[in-house]
């Protein structure tokens, strides 16, 4: 039962308003394959310990949460947590780029809570009328990622300019994308002007998310990337290098109940939840840093 | 009635789009930087896709039709494969086999050949998911021609190749057309493979599906315009598929 609400992200009501995507675009706003394996690795222990527990009572109501895909983990576990204390609620997340996520709210899909990256998502959506209020609650930062291998013999973010290497970002669209440009940009400081530009000469494909840019990596077909440090923590296999504080771009993630939340209740309690300590500890042990 | 129910699932959502794309700017769409590149990166991937797939394709539906040699059933199979599999899992075989660090990627590499991320491997890509419906298209084509025309053809001392050219190819014309349509619009529309496999970059690897899934995103407009050219083009080839379906000659 919770293996079935987990899994199936609540988009009945998308196509409403406007036609689905193009051919080629499934039905859960995003590319199949390799995010979705990993999304479904990354469940499974949740999915065996769920089969594996006694039987619990039968949930009544089902919590819909929108969150970033960077949240994966640490939403997983929060899910997980919140379930535990209230054994009458089951949490269905669903996990996607934050704005493709704004776009499914947009299209009419129905959510409880929207966790994003980002705050123009939030403010576009309150300027709907479809937020009321919400709360910065995380921040995360970014750090470059490279295979185990590391064939190409990158040793600093200095190597990240040489002529020939495979670089994937996430799009300009996309903040994770943005902010990487912007850490870019500012490292133009440390490595002389035209760093960003050489830099971005190796871009070989811009990404929808920051998973595609990990599973990309992992299998050596990039030599290198710029993810959320929330996902260098999420695939412990990767190398990592840092990105001085001064250089680097802080993402604070904001959190909101939707305006027509099926459960108003539940969601305010979810974010209570969220940033109470215990949430708190939760983020932190997935890389995002509290905020203050 | 049922019947209309199936038939308004299919037909509303396309309507709707068609509707919202026109009733915006849809030249001003069409006309942007982005759009463009997409546009000719498809046009160039597909139609080389095509000719790459009647080259090769061709003289192995002809076996197939004609040759019972060992191994047929494997080799159709092999073929048949990629029309049902999802494109993701193609993309993602792909990687693993000729991405760089892939089997045949590795060896590649040795030679200084690198595939993901570049506009060989989109057509790598939709060649897998494409060529199949070409080679199936015309090995139905090669099947229904009289054997009995062949033999006497031989028995005149026709050469393979004059019987090719000169009994073949007109009798079964309409069948690789057809095919190279239907092989052509599929890798038109080609999206899940070619996103794992060579990435996402205007002007080398975006495509118009590419262009559009991201476009949802980033401007919707723009992913409007597209997909309202690809729905066009769609409706174009298949009326020239239903056309060679009904002026096919009995044989």
């Amino acid at each position: 039962m919770t293996l079935a609400s987990r899994k199936t992200p609540p988009v009945e009501s998308l196509g409403q308003g406007l036609p689905p995507p193009s051919r080629g675009r499934p039905h859960n706003g995003r590319p199949q394959g390799l995010p979705l394996l990993l999304r479904l690795c990354a469940l499974a222990p949740i999915l065996l310990s769920a089969c594996a527990a006694s039987p619990t009572p039968t949930p009544t109501q089902t919590l819909t949460i929108f969150a970033a895909s960077s949240l994966l983990g640490a939403f997983t576990e929060m899910g997980d947590s919140f379930e535990s204390a209230h054994p009458a609620v089951s949490v269905a997340l669903n996990f996607d780029g934050s704005q493709s996520l704004r776009a499914q709210i947009e299209q009419g899909a129905m959510a409880d809570v929207f966790a994003s990256a980002n705050a123009e998502e939030i403010e576009a959506l309150a300027a709907q009328s479809l937020i009321a209020t919400s709360q910065p609650f995380a921040a995360n930062s970014l750090i470059v990622i490279l295979p185990s291998a590391n064939t190409a013999g990158i040793q600093s973010l200095a190597d990240l300019a040489r002529p020939g290497l495979f670089l994937v970002l996430a799009a300009n669209d996309v903040p994770v994308g943005r902010y990487s440009r912007q850490a870019l940009e500012k490292l133009n400081a440390q490595f002389g002007a035209d760093y960003s530009t050489r830099v971005l000469a190796n871009l070989v494909s811009d990404e929808s998310n920051a998973k595609q840019i990990v599973a990309k990596v992992q299998l050596g077909e990039a030599d290198a990337g710029i993810v959320y440090v929330s996902d260098s923590v999420a695939a412990p296999d990767l190398l990592t290098l840092a990105i001085p504080p001064e250089y680097n771009v802080t993402a604070e993630y904001p959190i909101a109940a939707l305006a027509n939340a099926p459960h108003p209740e539940l969601a305010a309690e979810f974010i209570a939840f969220v940033l109470s300590a215990d949430g708190q500890s939760i983020l932190e042990k997935w890389g995002f840093r509290p905020v203050k | 009635m049922p019947g209309s129910v199936l038939v308004s699932l299919l037909a509303v959502p396309l309507a709707a789009l068609l509707w919202r794309a026109l009733s915006q700017n849809f030249a001003a769409h069409i006309i942007t930087h982005s759009a463009f590149a997409a546009l000719r990166i498809s046009l160039v991937t597909s139609t080389l896709t095509t000719f790459f797939t009647i080259i090769i394709g061709t003289p192995l539906a002809y076996a197939l039709a004609r040759w019972p040699f060992r191994g047929r059933p494997l080799i159709e199979l092999i073929i048949d494969l990629p029309i049902v599999l999802p494109p993701a899992v193609a993309g993602l075989a792909l990687l693993i086999a000729f991405g760089r660090q892939g089997v045949f990627g590795m060896w590649l590499g040795a030679f200084g050949i690198t595939l993901p991320f570049t506009t060989t491997a989109v057509v790598i890509a939709q060649t897998f998911v494409a060529a199949p419906l070409y080679v199936r298209t015309a090995r139905v084509g090669f099947a229904a021609v009289d054997v009995q025309l062949e033999e006497s053809a031989y028995a005149e001392g026709a050469t393979q190749w004059q019987l090719f050219r000169h009994v073949m190819l007109p009798l079964t014309a309409r069948s690789l057309l057809s095919g190279a349509i239907l092989c052509w619009t599929r890798a038109l529309g080609e999206f899940g493979a070619t996103i794992l496999f060579a990435g996402n970059l205007e002007g080398r690897t975006q495509t118009m599906p590419l262009a559009i899934y991201l476009g949802f995103e980033r401007d919707l407009g723009v992913a409007l315009a597209l997909s309202t050219l690809l729905i066009a083009t769609s409706i174009v080839l298949l009326a020239v598929l239903r056309w060679l379906d009904h002026s096919t000659p009995d044989q």
